[in-house]
């Protein structure tokens, strides 16, 4: 990396950070749980470096680099499979509508 | 450099390339996706929405990976997608709801545990006979990549042991503390510089993943249970910025964006958090709460409280046109939340206004009080934060604290000498009965005794949370049927 590519990647960086903390102000303190379970499935992106370096030819990598690739890429799925089905599961529980008064008349 | 870093050029000279192509358009289609799912997550009524294109985007990055050139073996891609799979998906469906904090600082600590192995793979393939010399700039990302990287993964297991009570909650201090830990850090970020002037120096690099998994562990140590919704936003502001780190190393934009998306949401997290605590960051890493309060507490002469049963609660709140649900931990750890709601529905049942103030550190965990209640099937209209909420208490006839203490604790506002003084609080000493259930008079997490509680017009309700509100509801069941 020259000190070109680092400044137009800088660029980058930060208009994403500041478009991140825009957006995430704009979150109702409501969905702060679920709204960290989502950013945590996001930033298993890293799965993407993951499966390039367990993708490697057998020539251009180590034993080494493949495991902890290997380790990596099921850490990484972890975050990715878990976080979004549990945001998923977190979201389907908020509701306006209260079914709970429907029960407690018929109860009567 | 390595092949890795040589894609973009390479690629150029050859002229137009399909594969690239669309590896870039999947590349770019998910960074979009990210924005917008957090965009879309604004909003109860769009959030799940967003959660549906977050998915989308991360399977386009990952179609997008899978069609890398470089990647031309697949069976250890898959052997890590099955584990990970194998891992994940328990651990979200069969997870209760009250565990959300400490899934959450496991699944931080994956993500940190993903970053540093990364990052390590990368540094060890630079040495690789078809690899070429790395540049320091890119060396300088890889060491903070793994430092972020490894001392994310081992605070945030500190983190999850705390919260799991598999370590003591209560703050770890000891002498020289904070001088230790910025020795640590200090030569951990040493090492790191050693790296980035001299790459070929292999053994400094485990020792750059020692001393800043060491670090993490450190910092967590002082940490106590009312400071976790600090800490874990913070942990999940590295495990953010790591990834980004990542993307700089790897000259990847899509990791750049998604970390730094990531980064900056943990960010936004822990200082909302660190100002309804109106502390500063440096005072939660390195104040070690709970230390201070031994004096304080001693200070506080004995006085009496008036104590009162479900019964009495039951009739009290019955007769009131308001009430004002104060949830706190303590409902998270009784599990009280399904019978906080079997109460809800009997109150509204009679036309009482049931509300739910929820103080933004209540908890373990940013929003942990909502998506319990959430969970019990409140209606989220119901759960108000401290700020829409708290000029609703002068006119309102019960104020009924579920476990919660220092977040109501009016010491906050006049005592200088406290530990919490300045913290904004849910002014529940404001309405015309208190009442408050607590197991004991023991002081609350933080150890600091709550005025509050010896107020003319509170009553307490001694016992566990669940036992205490499920009386008050079949109390209020029973007359109900008159």
């Amino acid at each position: 990396m020259n000190s070109g590519d680092f400044s137009s990647y800088f660029y980058v960086f930060l208009l994403a950070a500041f478009l991140g903390l825009e957006v995430i102000k704009r979150v109702s303190p409501l969905l702060h749980t679920p709204l960290m379970s989502l950013t945590n499935a996001i930033s298993a992106i890293s799965v993407v470096a993951a499966i390039e370096i367990c993708g490697l030819a057998k020539g251009e990598t180590t034993t080494l680099a493949t495991i902890l690739g290997t380790i990596a890429v099921a850490a990484a799925t972890t975050n990715i499979v878990g976080g979004f089905m549990i945001t998923d599961r977190m979201l389907k529980m908020f509701k306006t509508r209260n079914p709970a008064k429907k029960a407690g008349e018929a109860g009567k | 450099m390595n092949t890795l870093f040589l894609l973009a050029q390479t690629d150029a000279a050859a002229g137009f390339d399909l594969q690239l192509f669309i590896g870039n358009v999947t590349y770019l289609l998910a960074a979009a996706c990210f924005v917008l799912a957090l965009k879309w997550l604004s909003a109860p009524k769009t959030a799940r929405q967003g959660n549906l294109i977050g998915e989308i985007g991360m399977a386009a990055a990952v179609i997008g990976a899978l069609l890398s050139h470089h990647v031309v073996r697949f069976e250890w891609i898959i052997v890590g997608f099955a584990v990970g799979t194998v891992i994940g998906v328990p651990l979200a469906v069969f997870m209760p709801m009250t565990a959300v904090p400490q899934r959450t600082a496991l699944s931080h600590a994956f993500g940190g545990l993903a970053a540093a192995l990364v990052g390590t793979a990368h540094y060890f393939l630079f040495f690789h006979p078809v690899a070429q010399q790395t540049s320091s700039l890119t060396m300088f990302f890889l060491c903070l990549e793994v430092l972020l990287g490894s001392l994310t993964f081992t605070g945030s297991l500190m983190a999850f042991g705390k919260l799991q009570d598999l370590l003591p909650t209560r703050p770890m201090v000891y002498k020289g503390q904070n001088m230790i830990n910025f020795l640590i850090l200090g030569a951990a970020l040493v090492s790191g510089v050693v790296l980035v002037i001299n790459p070929t120096l292999q053994f400094m690099f485990p020792v750059l993943l020692f001393l800043a998994a060491s670090f993490g562990v450190l910092l967590i140590l002082p940490i106590g249970g009312a400071d976790m919704p600090t800490v874990i936003a913070l942990l999940n502001s590295y495990a953010g910025l790591s990834a980004s780190m990542m993307g700089f190393v790897l000259q990847n934009r899509l990791l750049i964006i998604a970390g730094a998306l990531d980064g900056a949401s943990g960010l936004v997290l822990s200082i909302i958090m660190c100002k309804a605590m109106n502390r500063s960051f440096t005072n939660v890493l390195f104040g070690a709460f709970g230390q201070v309060q031994a004096s304080a507490a001693a200070a506080v002469q004995k006085r009496t409280v008036r104590s009162s049963t479900p019964e009495e609660a039951a009739q009290i709140m019955e007769a009131a046109q308001s009430v004002i649900v104060i949830p706190g931990y303590g409902m998270a750890v009784a599990q009280a939340q399904h019978k906080v709601r079997e109460m809800f529905d009997q109150l509204t049942k009679r036309g009482v206004d049931v509300k739910f103030a929820i103080h933004p550190v209540a908890g373990r965990m940013p929003g942990h009080m909502n998506v319990l209640l959430a969970e019990a099937e409140i209606p989220y209209d119901k759960l108000l934060e401290m700020d829409e909420i708290n000029g609703d208490f002068p006119q309102c006839d019960v104020a009924l604290v579920v476990g919660a203490n220092d977040v109501v604790n009016p010491a906050a506002r006049h005592d200088k000498s406290s530990p919490i003084y300045g913290m904004p609080i849910l002014d529940a000493d404001k309405a015309k009965t208190v009442m408050a259930i607590k197991r004991t008079m023991n002081p609350g997490f933080a150890g600091i005794e709550n005025e509050l509680y010896y107020a003319e017009n509170c009553l307490m309700l001694f016992g566990d949370a669940k036992n205490v509100i499920g009386a008050v509801a079949k109390e209020l069941a029973a007359s109900g049927g008159e």
